[in-house]
């Protein structure tokens, strides 16, 4: 059995309002190294909500989060940033990309807080750029470049540093069917290399490609395992 | 440094880094980053070319200073402390007989003699040698000096010569001229061989040399000088008294350096049982004369230059803010990938730092190119002093660190999810 990479004990979103709106319920979860998970369900719903708690990006108001085994809900802002840096890495449905710097340049910027090497994130950034198929665009800017190499340039970003954790939100939201196929393929391609893929979709399409789909719904999640998932 | 809960090295921002992040996100809008530094290149700017023009200046204005007015000392007869004059006359003059020998005895004296404007009736006139046929309606100073006091004016001779020791002691009807006087009196200098008179109300005096420039007292009016004993003789004394126009005075010429000291004693040489009675000026300390003649202008320069400044710093801050509001998406990017709130604050810092610092140079740069010009054209020598022109492109360093640091503190406190949806 493959260890965990994420645990979630009784782990709540509570957000201060008259009356408080509870955006994620206590909650359960364990995703595993390597797997592939797709959470999906309605604007409102929760995703967006799980997707920051997951990300380290937002703190729980109830539970424990345990990345790599690692209680972070206790964790000083300090050590969060660490973990985000290193442990996790994300896909942004808007991109996210430095619009004034190169493809190269916003992969290398993945490991600027790192305390990584120039030359090494420079000759990781290359690698990871080439594994996207972006090899031949290493000095392009974003705007010269096309919505699904934008999206393959976020995707080199957020596996630059071999993180534990793939985090893509809505990943496919501003491509078109064909690029959104190959990203797919892409996500797909990593996964079997062994990268651990949190995927937030409304799109069936999208999660189809996932092992595990989790449904989530005013805050409450249900998982559907799929067993002869290919 | 390992984080101590879980074992990973704490996110870092290496200075390298950051400086490199600070360039390249100014460089990302060449045109905000010009206009941005415009304020601090005109601040700095002008701080260093008032600064540096005004130290061009007071050079000059030293200079100039040195070379005359600083070796000139002049002495007053107050007159005596009671008037023991017959009524309807002056008394004697303060000075001795001897004062030109005694201020030869002063250690810096290049040498000194007593003057003054001889009292005359109103419509007093002045007519040449009958025999030139010359008369003068325009106004000649009529001066007495001893021999002392010729040299000390530093008379350049034309022709003749000039006033001498034996003429003063005999009370030769002689004199001196200048050329302006000389042209009015029909009088040239060519034809002195020839012994001209000028007369005046009737007396007649010999020219015995004509000048045409003066260094001291004549310097810049038609005069016509006699000796000292000759006018004693003539017209009696002088009238006494600081601010009469026609008191006995002493002229001095010294050596550079020295009018200062000869000033300190002179009056008890000359006069060493009343002292008092003779005020003795020199001239003021040229540092001190420039200082007042430039020290009002370069405080409202400096003003501008503050006020230029405080604009700059304005510019900057309003764009650093208006960046960080604009790179809200980039900060929650950032911050994602492991930037902790001062690695945020830090880079628009430097962004801010770096822009003041390079409006700082620019600015410096024009200043000094400025100055450099300025003193060319004038002929003059330009002074920069390094010890403000070398640090000056700090103060566009300050500047920016204080326009930076309020949107550095808000870049840092923005919420990486509020960041990130703004995307």
């Amino acid at each position: 059995m493959t260890a965990p990479v994420i645990e979630l004990r009784g782990l709540a979103r509570t957000y201060p309002a008259s009356p408080p709106v509870l955006a994620l319920r206590p909650t359960d979860l364990v995703i595993s190294e390597g797997d592939y998970v797709a959470v999906t369900g309605a604007s409102g719903s929760g995703k967006s909500t799980l997707l920051h708690l997951l990300g380290l990006l937002d703190t729980p108001t109830a539970g424990r989060y345990l990345l790599d085994g690692l209680d972070t809900s206790a964790l000083h802002d300090r050590e969060r940033s660490a973990l985000r840096g290193r442990r996790i890495g994300f896909v942004f449905q808007a991109f996210h990309l430095l619009p004034y710097r190169t493809a190269l340049e916003n992969v290398m910027l993945a490991e600027l807080y790192n305390q990584t090497p120039r030359a090494h994130r420079l000759t990781a950034a290359v690698e990871a750029l080439k594994a996207v198929g972006l090899g031949h665009r290493l000095e392009a800017l974003p705007t010269t470049l096309s919505g699904g190499e934008c999206q393959r340039v976020a995707i080199a970003r957020a596996l630059v540093n071999r993180p534990s954790l793939l985090l893509c939100d809505e990943p496919t939201g501003n491509l078109d069917s064909r690029n959104a196929a190959a990203l797919m393929e892409l996500l797909d391609e990593l996964n079997v290399e062994g990268f651990t893929i949190v995927v937030i979709t409304h799109d069936a399409g999208v999660a189809a490609h996932a092992r595990r789909t989790i449904a989530i719904s005013d805050g409450v999640l249900a998982e559907r395992v799929e067993a002869d998932h290919a | 440094m390992p984080s101590s809960a879980t074992g990973l090295p704490s996110s870092r921002l290496a200075a390298r880094d950051a400086a490199a992040e600070a360039v390249a996100g100014i460089v990302q809008r060449p045109g905000r980053t010009v206009l941005t530094m415009l304020g601090t290149v005109l601040g700095v700017g002008a701080f260093v070319a008032v600064l540096g023009l005004t130290a061009t200046g007071a050079g000059q204005i030293s200079r100039q200073f040195s070379v005359l007015e600083d070796t000139t000392v002049t002495v007053e007869d107050n007159g005596p402390a009671n008037n023991v004059a017959p009524p309807g006359t002056n008394p004697t003059i303060g000075f001795p007989a001897d004062a030109d020998a005694i201020a030869d005895h002063v250690g810096g004296v290049v040498a000194g003699g007593v003057w003054w404007p001889v009292s005359l009736p109103e419509n007093a006139s002045f007519s040449g040698s009958l025999a030139l046929s010359g008369a003068s309606s325009q106004t000649i100073d009529l001066l007495a000096a001893s021999p002392g006091a010729i040299r000390a004016m530093g008379l350049k001779l034309v022709a003749g010569s000039t006033l001498s020791t034996f003429e003063n002691d005999t009370d030769q009807h002689v004199a001196m001229i200048d050329t302006t006087t000389a042209a009015a009196l029909g009088i040239s200098p060519a034809r002195l061989p020839s012994h001209p008179a000028v007369f005046v109300d009737g007396i007649a005096y010999t020219v015995i040399g004509v000048y045409s420039s003066a260094q001291r007292v004549v310097s810049d009016e038609s005069a016509m000088l006699i000796p000292e004993n000759t006018a004693l003789a003539d017209y009696g004394n002088p009238t006494p008294g600081i601010g009469g126009e026609e008191e006995a005075q002493m002229v001095i010429a010294t050596k550079i350096g020295a009018a200062e000291t000869v000033a300190s004693q002179i009056a008890a040489a000359e006069l060493p049982t009343d002292p008092s009675r003779l005020v003795v000026t020199h001239p003021p300390n040229p540092q001190s004369l420039q200082s007042e003649v430039t020290g009002d202008l370069t405080t409202l320069f400096l003003i501008l230059a503050l006020i230029s400044l405080l604009i700059g710093t304005v510019g900057i801050a309003n764009t650093t803010l208006v960046a960080v509001l604009e790179r809200t998406e980039e900060i929650g990017l950032r911050r994602a990938v492991g930037a902790r709130p001062r690695h945020i604050a830090a880079q628009f810092l430097a962004e801010s730092v770096t822009l003041g610092t390079l409006g700082g140079l620019v600015g410096t740069c024009l200043a000094v190119v400025v100055v450099v010009i300025f003193a060319a054209a004038k002929d003059w020598t330009a002074v920069l002093n390094p010890f403000y022109t070398l640090p000056a492109p700090l103060i566009g360093s300050a500047v920016g660190l204080l326009a930076g640091a309020y949107p550095a503190l808000r870049a840092a406190r923005t919420s990486p999810l509020a960041a990130l949806r703004h995307g």
